[in-house]
C-alpha cells in the first residue's frame, strides 16, 4: 500500500436529495474499495434524510436535475440501479466506513438519536470531524 | 543453488465474478468483496462492462496491492484477472 492509502476520505453531506446522496454513497464505496477509512459528516437536509421511519422513501432530486435529468435518473432506477442507503450499506460492509450526525442539525431538526436509522454511528462536533479528518480530504456534497 | 526460491507444489485456484452490466461503483465494490474470500496468491477473473473499469481497476490494484496479471476487452466487455496479494 502506498501513503495515501492511510488517508482517510472525509465526505460532509450538506443536501438530502436523492442524486446529490446517491453520488456521495459512490464516492464512499469507492472509497471503501480501494481500503480508505470514510468519514462521512450529515449536516441540514442531509441529515433529515437518515431518519429512520423515512430512510427508504423516494426523495426529490437537486433543481439543476431538471426533466431530462429526472427522466435520466428513472430509467437507471428502472435498470436496476440501487438506493444510495443500500450503496451506503454496502460500503459498510466492506470497508472501514464511519457515518457521524453533526450536532448541530441535530438541534435544527429537533431529532434525537434514537430517532435516527442503525446506518448512524453516532453523533458528533465539527471539533471531531476535523481531529478524525487528519490530513484526508474533506469533500462538501 | 538458490534456497530462497521454491516451486509452488500448488496451481492458484481461479474464481470468477460476473459484474456485466453493473454500473460504477459496483464491479470495484463487488470485487473488493470477492478477493477476500480467496487465498492469497489465488486469482480471481473479473468481467465487467463499466467504461471506467481499466482505470479503476489499475487505481484499485496499485493501492491495495492486488496485482493485475491479466486484461484484455472483447466487445465491450472488460477482463481483468486479479492475484490475492
Amino acid at each position: 500500500m502506498n501513503d495515501q492509502a492511510e488517508e482517510p476520505i472525509n465526505l460532509v453531506l450538506f443536501s438530502g436529495t436523492d442524486d446529490r446522496l446517491t453520488a456521495a454513497a459512490v464516492l464512499a464505496a469507492g472509497g471503501a474499495a480501494l481500503g480508505r477509512p470514510v468519514h462521512i459528516f450529515l449536516q441540514y437536509w442531509a441529515l433529515d434524510a437518515f431518519r429512520a421511519d423515512t430512510i427508504a422513501q423516494r426523495r426529490p432530486l437537486a433543481p439543476e436535475a431538471g426533466e431530462a435529468g429526472a427522466a435520466a435518473v428513472e430509467h437507471m432506477r428502472a435498470a436496476g440501479q440501487q438506493s444510495w442507503v443500500e450503496t451506503l450499506r454496502q460500503a459498510k460492509d466492506i470497508g472501514e466506513v464511519d457515518i457521524q450526525a453533526c450536532s448541530l442539525s441535530m438541534d435544527l431538526l429537533n431529532l434525537s438519536a434514537d430517532q435516527l436509522d442503525p446506518i448512524v454511528d453516532g453523533v458528533e462536533g465539527v471539533a471531531a470531524f476535523y481531529v478524525n479528518a487528519g490530513a484526508g480530504q474533506i469533500v462538501f456534497i | 543453488m538458490t534456497l530462497t526460491q521454491s516451486t509452488p507444489t500448488q496451481t492458484p485456484q481461479l474464481t470468477t465474478l460476473d459484474a456485466r452490466g453493473l454500473k460504477c461503483p459496483m464491479p470495484i465494490v463487488k470485487t473488493a468483496q470477492a478477493i477476500k474470500t480467496i487465498a492469497s496468491g489465488d486469482l480471481l477473473e473479473v468481467l465487467t462492462t463499466d467504461p471506467g473499469a481499466v482505470a479503476d481497476f489499475a487505481a484499485w490494484s496499485r493501492t491495495t496491492g492486488n496485482t493485475i496479471v491479466e486484461q484484455s476487452v472483447d466487445d465491450s466487455v472488460y477482463r481483468f484477472v486479479l492475484r490475492r496479494k
